[in-house]
Formats: structure tokens, C-alpha cells, sequence
């Protein structure tokens, strides 16, 4: 019996504004506790909320590139419920009105590219972080994040795999970066996840029952989390190891398994009704114009300008615009040099290399593209060859070192001096008399074992090239035996 | 220059003024007649006191309130009520104005409570347009619909203290840009509608025709309506806006409990009275996803009509007269007689309309036509 594994996903993304959604504190990250708040986002009377204009900005070019409709009334509700993380004891969302609606993102998997539906954007404040000691037995509460802006991206039910989640929130994710709207960071917590999944089997349309992983923030924790997680409902369905309930689960990374949380006896009434602080704000046509001037380019369409534009390959050009710090040093670097088939191999194969090793976010990656250019132009000139290159790139990146002065320093420099080469190979010859006679009678593969020996005696800074041709020279002067 | 003026000198240049404990002044604590609150100090000014100060008048003192003034006087103050010689309850604001310990009172009308205040003691009180004074530094309760007003001996020295903190204040996204004026004017052709439904004053009445004004009955038949669909916003907010005294951050928290629920629990049982209790009940089955739409969403259809029927009352007349207040005094409070009696402030609570309390009477105007109520309101006072 096949099943179909149904995923729909709500993901929140912190929005990249300098301060908060209701009040003027910062809210970037990085500040001592209980560092980045006032009067408002601590919850004491008096203070009322008005709006960061710049939130709905943000939020529209999200609709935008995300192809919602955008709602021309916005308007926000309150919704109530205790926990010590909530200084209001309710938060601010919208929830009888999102901001956007019906729109979708195109996806590339395996088999074929998939419309992916996005239900609804919203905009919410975000709530502050508990910090528990389990020494002392006490908790602390940290305001720093609390309204905090955020948008919840809530798809259609429409995913079938891990591997489109993957894919749906690869694109989701890269877009927020191009627009500007959330720095989208999983290990910060500036994007998360919550999954809801079910499992039918295919074709019939028995009722499924679905569970909700709240606040997933991994990729590859979200991906374990599907797999097993459909597997429990498949074996419950077909084998009746359990009776599987509506419920909200954890998932145990480390252990490799989801875990049902604690829940009330009844489902939560968060009493939403409208915020009466909060005027309802028309988006007019301007408005909705200036957002759109602005928009990106979206990383679909610059995908689709390199394959275009330098016949690269489609798989390099999605990992080229995975990030829109790499693809514009790739635009840079390529334009520089002309040579944007070498730009692009750099990058993925050695760029990509290096900030694995030091396990930098490839949005993170900030290096001269003067520098990187100049020095694809050296190996590809034959200034130094392609190893040298690599340990220059290696200096680039971590030191920002210029790498002429680094070929210079460590003496990289190609060998172009034929003299000296030709004495060299001279010598060679002499040393290695049974080799030439070997090459001369015919064994041609011979001659690379002359060539590396040539080499090595020039400290590998010899330009392949000149020696080759002085080799032939040399071997076609020798007296005929 | 400033610093040399003495305590005694900027009392003579300018006015004082007393606050209602659910406005925030910097130094004094700010209760809001709870023990949700005990001991609680902001850390600002309200706009409305910022501007007092800004225009030379010295604040005195903060005034007693009921709880989050939610009831008829202030008899659920947490502190105490406060009550006359002859035992009756008074507002402590209007109390200290009469009595001359302070020239004005600014006071935030949640539900009335200053409207009746005033007009039971020899005070005036003014609530202005919605939008129109700044919320900055309210205690919030129902924001949808209270506002700092003012009160003070004279018409005329109420309209000139609102003067000075009205105007468009950006901390309060519901702040308007437009202004009212507050100038006393001759009554003569002022058109003054009365309702069969809210009983007859007869001495304003008649004061208000022999000052030249006319004087129409007429119908104001959603009276009880509005009245019921006040009581639904009004506790539906008060649910939402005590819930964040929660014994967490600041004010009193219970000195036992032994998990996170048992803390809330613990200290909101131990704190809030039980006028504040009943409406968090009430305001917490009208938001409930049952009730929600046959309740709170009716709620605001009302409050739409009442705005549509007072706005097309306004077209044709200039002040509605109506009382304040059903009896010349109260021994005490208790949840049904404030729902009784708030078939009198509701109509300018759940509109937002300006309204002006004094001599046991209200005169509500059209938004940001204060100076109507103001003029029939000066007439009142010199005659009754
Ligand atoms: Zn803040």
C-alpha cells in the first residue's frame, strides 16, 4: 500500500529592522540581558504601541516576492495567553487579517519543478527567552526579543518529502536574504519552523491525522523529524501500533525521535479580537508602488541570467545564488576578470571549501572581489599555478591578504627565466639518461617522468608551458645515439 | 532663570493639579487604586502630565481611585473608598477640587466614574473627543474607549486645563491630528436634544431656554442597547489589559506558590477586587470562540450604530442632554447598580464623544465640537 506523506509548514522569520515592532528599543542581537528594553516591550502600563512602518515594508516586499496578494487595510489583533516569556500576557498578531495572501514559490526538486502554495504572510511581535537554572531551581526571563518584529509564513498543505521541504525552505530563505527582509539565520533562531504532517494512503480519502512539530530550527533536525515522523504514522495506520492524535510534538534531535508534549485538556482559546491601540493603516497605490521599484531580483531569475549569460550549468547556478553575498562576489569577480567559467569553478570548488573548513555562513563570506579576480587572473595568466593559487585564496579569506604580496613574500612566482630553465632541463637530461633513452625509443609516457623532474628541481614554479617546449628542444638537439 | 524660582513662586505663576492614581507621574507611585499595583513607580510622565508641568502648573498629588476605575466612585479602591460627612461616596479627585486642595484634576474616564464625580459635588468635568488627549501614561483599560479628562471648579478653567494637554501626540497611535476649541460662547439658538427614554431635566432645561437655547424630546431608543454592548467591550478589555499584572515583572506577586501557574493563580486571586474579577470573568466568555461573534462582534456593531445614530442626532442638534447619573448620591457601589447606572455614561463612553459632566447632568457634543457642550455647561453652572 503507497502512502502520501502531506506537510504543510509555518515558518517565522525575524525581520531585519533596527528596532522593534511597537517601540523604539534595538533589536539586534547581541545585547546583554535585559539590555534592549523599556516600558512597552517589558509590559508596564502606560506605553502604547505604534507601528514600525518600516515592518510592513518588509513584510510587502515578502508578499511581493513570495506572489501574494497584498491586503490594502492592515490591521492587528491581540492575542491573549499567560506565559512568563510575555510581558503583555498577550501578543500582537494578525489574525482576523494578514497582510498577504495566496501566493506561491516555485520549487526544483528530482523529478520536476513544483508550485509550492503559500496560504498567508502575517506580522507579529515576538515574545522574550526563559533561561532555566537547574542549579538553583529558578528561571529568568530575557526581554531583549520581546516584540521583536517577525512575519509567519504559513504554506498550503502542499509538500510530499523531506527533500521538498528542504527545497521550499533552501528558496524561502534565500529570497528573505534578497529582499532584505530577514537576516534568516537557523542558528541564531532568526528563522524557525514549525511542521505540520500527515499521512493518507494515496488515493483514499480517509480522514489523517495531523501532528504539529513546533519551533524545528535545522535543516537537517526538520528532515529527521519528517522521516520519522511519517514512519510513525505509517506504521500506526498499517499496523496499528498506535492510535495517533491531533497533538503538538517535540522532536529529541539527539535522540533521533519525536516526543508528544505536555497539552491541556483543552485546546487553547487565545480570545483574539482586534487591537484598538492600533489604527487600521491604509496601503495605498504609492505605497504599494516604491515597495515593488524596490524589489530584488529574485535569485530564480539571476539563476536564469548565468546559465544565459556564461552557459554555466544550472546545478552551479542554483549553488551561486543560494546566497546573495555569493552571487553578487561571483558577479563581481566574474566581471572583472572576463573569465566568469574560472570565477564560478573558484567559487564553488574552493571558496565553498574554505568556509566549510571554517565554518562560515556563506552569507558571511566577505572577501575584496579585486583581490579574489586579481588572483584568478594570476594562476589563470600562469603568475602561479592553480596550487599556489589555492593557499593565496586560503590567505584571502582569513587574513584578506592581497595575494600578489603573498606570491611575492613566499617566493610563488611562476619561473619564467628560459635560461635558467634550459640549464635546468640540461641537467636533467644528464641525470636521467636511461629515461630520455626509454622516451627516445618509443615509450612516450616516459617524457612525463622528465617533466616532473624538471619540475620538482624548479620548486614548482616553473611555467608548464616553457618547460615543456624547452624539453623537446633539449631532447631534439641530443646527439642521435 | 528656572532654577532660582522658588516652590511658592511657580505656584503663584501657574495652577496646581492633582492626578488620578491611573496616570503616571514620575516620583509618585501609580496604583491605580489595585494591590495589582502596590508600590509600583513609573519611570515617566503621561503626556497629559508632561504638558501640565511644561505650562507651569505644579502637580500636587495623585487621588485615590477605584480599582483600574472601573466602578461608580472609587468605593473598590484597594486603599480605601473615599466618602463625605454624610457617609456618601465622593471621587477623591473632584473631593480635593471642591475643597479647593487643588485648582484641577486630571482624571482618566474609564467608566464614568469622574462624569458622576463631578457631577455630584460642586465640580465640572470635562471628557474630551477621543483621540484628542493623549493616552501616553493611562493605565490602560479600555482603550478603545477611555480618556484623560479634566476637572476643576469652573467650566471655563476646565476648558482652558484641556486646552493645554490636548493636541496630536505621536506615542498614541489613536491620537488625531485635528483640534478642538474650547471657547465658551453665547448660548442664544443652541439646539439641545433631550431623550424620552433618560428622564426629564427639568431645571437644565429650563436654565438652557432662559439663556435662549431650544429645547427638543425626542427618541433615543438603542439607550439600553448601547448600554449592554459598553458592558460587553468594556469587560472584554479589562480581561485583556489586567491580565499582564501577573505577580512576574513588577507590583505584588504571591509570597507562595510552587510552579509557574500557581504563581499567577496565587497572585491575581490575592489582588484584584471583585468588581475587577466579574468583568475579567464576563470579559473572558465574551472573547471565548463560542461567543465571540454573538457577543463581542455584536458588540461592535452596536458601538457602529450608536456612532451612526448620535452623528445623525448632531446633524440637527447641537448638545444632547441627558443625566448623569440616576440618584443624588450613593451609600455604596455594587456590580448592578454601576451597570444600571451606565445607561448615562455609556453613550458618550462607547462613541468617544466629548462630553461635560456638572450639576447632576451630562451635555454630550459631536467630536470635536466641545465648545457646544462647554457653552450649555456654562450656562448650568451659574444658575443651578
Ligand atoms: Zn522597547
Amino acid at each position: 500500500m503507497a502512502f502520501e506523506i502531506v506537510i504543510g509548514l509555518e515558518v517565522h522569520a525575524e525581520l531585519a529592522t533596527r528596532s522593534k515592532i511597537f517601540c523604539s528599543c534595538s533589536s539586534e542581537r547581541g545585547a546583554e540581558q535585559n539590555r534592549s528594553v523599556c516600558p512597552a516591550c517589558a509590559g508596564m502600563p502606560g506605553m502604547l504601541p505604534v507601528i514600525n512602518r518600516k515592518v510592513i515594508d518588509l513584510a510587502m516586499t515578502a508578499g511581493m516576492l513570495l506572489n501574494c496578494q497584498i491586503n490594502r487595510v492592515i490591521s492587528f489583533d491581540k492575542k491573549n495567553y499567560y506565559y512568563p516569556d510575555l510581558p503583555n500576557a498577550y501578543q500582537i498578531t494578525q489574525w482576523f487579517s494578514p497582510i498577504c495572501r495566496d501566493g506561491f514559490i516555485n520549487i526544483d526538486t528530482q523529478d520536476e519543478p513544483r508550485k509550492i502554495g503559500i496560504k498567508q504572510i502575517h506580522m507579529e511581535e515576538d515574545a522574550g527567552k526563559l533561561i532555566h537554572d537547574s542549579v538553583t531551581g529558578t528561571s529568568l526571563v530575557d526581554f531583549n526579543r520581546t516584540s521583536v518584529p517577525l512575519i509567519e509564513i504559513v504554506s498550503q498543505p502542499d509538500l510530499r518529502s523531506a527533500g521538498e521541504v528542504t527545497a521550499y525552505l533552501h528558496r524561502l530563505r534565500a529570497l528573505l536574504r534578497y529582499g532584505g527582509i530577514s537576516q534568516a539565520r537557523w542558528e541564531e533562531g532568526s528563522i524557525r519552523c514549525d511542521v505540520n504532517i500527515s499521512v493518507r494512503r494515496e488515493g483514499a480519502d480517509e480522514k489523517s491525522v495531523r501532528t504539529e512539530m513546533k519551533n524545528m530550527n535545522s535543516l537537517s533536525a526538520i528532515e529527521r523529524a519528517i522521516e520519522y515522523e511519517s514512519t510513525r504514522h505509517i506504521e500506526a495506520i498499517e499496523y496499528g501500533t498506535e492510535r495517533l492524535i491531533q497533538e503538538t510534538r517535540g522532536w529529541d534531535d539527539a535522540q533521533g525521535c519525536s516526543f508528544s508534549m505536555r497539552h491541556k485538556e483543552t485546546a487553547a482559546d487565545y480570545r483574539y479580537f482586534p487591537d484598538p491601540n492600533l489604527m487600521p493603516i491604509r496601503i495605498d497605490e504609492n505605497w504599494i508602488k516604491r515597495i515593488q521599484s524596490a524589489l530584488p531580483e529574485t535569485p530564480e531569475l539571476r539563476a536564469g541570467r548565468y546559465i544565459q549569460a556564461y552557459a554555466l550549468s544550472k546545478p552551479d547556478c542554483e549553488l551561486l545564488v543560494s546566497s546573495p553575498a555569493i552571487a553578487d562576489l561571483f558577479e563581481a569577480v566574474a566581471e572583472k576578470t572576463g573569465l566568469p567559467r574560472e570565477t564560478a569553478a573558484w567559487i564553488i570548488s574552493d571558496l565553498f571549501r574554505i568556509a566549510r573548513r571554517l565554518k562560515t555562513n556563506l552569507d558571511d563570506i566577505s572577501i575584496s572581489s579585486e583581490k579574489f579576480a586579481d588572483l584568478i587572473i594570476m594562476v589563470a595568466n600562469n603568475e602561479i599555478n592553480r596550487a599556489a593559487g589555492r593557499k593565496a585564496l586560503d590567505m584571502l579569506f582569513e587574513h584578506g591578504t592581497d595575494p600578489r604580496d603573498f606570491a611575492r613574500d613566499n617566493n610563488l612566482a611562476i619561473n619564467k627565466d628560459t635560461g635558467d630553465m634550459e640549464q635546468v632541463v640540461r641537467q636533467i637530461l644528464r641525470d636521467h639518461a636511461d629515461i630520455v633513452s626509454d622516451y627516445v625509443g618509443g615509450r612516450v609516457k616516459a617524457r612525463q617522468a622528465l617533466v616532473g623532474a624538471v619540475m620538482r628541481a624548479l620548486k614548482g614554479k616553473g611555467d608548464p608551458a616553457i618547460v615543456n617546449h624547452i624539453l623537446d628542444d633539449a631532447i631534439a638537439k641530443l646527439p642521435s645515439e | 532663570m528656572a532654577e532660582y524660582i522658588t516652590q511658592a513662586e511657580i505656584i503663584s505663576n501657574g495652577r496646581t493639579a492633582v492626578v488620578d492614581d491611573t496616570i503616571l507621574v514620575t516620583g509618585m507611585p501609580a496604583t491605580a487604586g489595585s494591590k495589582a499595583l502596590e508600590n509600583f513607580k513609573p519611570l515617566f510622565d503621561a503626556e497629559a502630565v508632561a504638558r501640565l508641568k511644561a505650562n507651569g502648573y505644579v502637580i500636587s498629588g495623585k487621588a485615590n481611585v477605584g480599582e483600574f476605575a472601573l466602578d461608580i466612585l472609587g468605593e473598590t479602591s484597594y486603599y480605601g473608598a473615599v466618602t463625605d460627612a454624610d457617609g456618601c461616596l465622593a471621587g477623591a479627585a473632584s473631593s480635593l477640587v471642591a475643597a479647593g486642595k487643588a485648582d484641577c484634576a486630571l482624571c482618566l474616564d474609564v467608566n464614568g466614574a469622574p462624569r458622576r464625580a463631578a457631577a455630584l459635588s460642586e465640580t465640572v468635568f470635562i471628557k474630551p473627543t477621543y483621540g484628542t488627549v493623549s493616552r501616553h501614561g493611562a493605565i490602560p483599560c479600555v482603550c478603545s474607549a477611555e480618556q484623560i479628562g479634566v476637572a476643576a471648579r469652573s467650566v471655563a478653567h476646565a476648558a482652558d486645563t484641556l486646552g493645554v494637554i490636548a493636541g496630536f501626540d505621536q506615542k498614541d497611535g489613536t491620537c488625531i491630528h485635528e483640534s478642538a476649541c474650547y471657547h465658551i460662547t453665547n448660548a442664544e439658538g443652541l439646539r439641545v436634544f433631550t431623550a424620552d427614554e433618560l428622564g426629564s431635566q427639568k431645571k437644565a432645561e429650563d436654565a438652557l431656554t432662559a439663556a435662549g437655547a431650544r429645547i427638543r424630546r425626542g427618541s433615543f431608543a438603542i439607550a439600553e442597547a448601547v448600554r449592554s454592548a459598553w458592558h460587553v467591550l468594556l469587560c472584554a478589555e479589562v480581561c485583556n489589559n489586567l491580565s499582564r499584572y501577573d505577580g512576574v515583572k513588577y507590583g505584588y506577586r504571591a509570597p507562595v506558590y510552587t510552579n509557574i501557574d500557581e504563581l499567577y493563580t496565587n497572585s491575581r486571586s490575592q489582588t484584584l477586587g471583585i468588581t475587577a474579577k466579574s468583568m475579567i470573568l464576563y470579559g473572558s466568555d465574551v472573547l471565548s470562540k463560542d461567543r465571540y461573534t454573538q457577543c463581542y462582534e455584536k458588540a461592535l456593531r452596536i458601538r457602529r450604530l450608536a456612532h451612526e445614530t448620535l452623528t445623525k442626532l448632531f446633524s440637527e442638534y447641537d448638545v444632547f442632554l441627558l443625566p448623569a447619573c440616576s440618584v443624588p448620591s450613593y451609600k455604596n457601589g455594587s456590580l448592578e447598580l454601576l451597570y444600571r447606572e451606565s445607561l448615562f455614561t455609556a453613550p458618550a463612553s462607547i462613541t468617544g464623544f466629548p462630553a461635560v459632566a456638572l450639576r447632576g447632568v451630562q451635555l454630550i457634543a459631536a467630536p470635536l465640537m466641545e465648545t457646544k457642550a462647554l457653552t450649555a455647561a456654562a450656562v448650568l453652572e451659574g444658575v443651578i
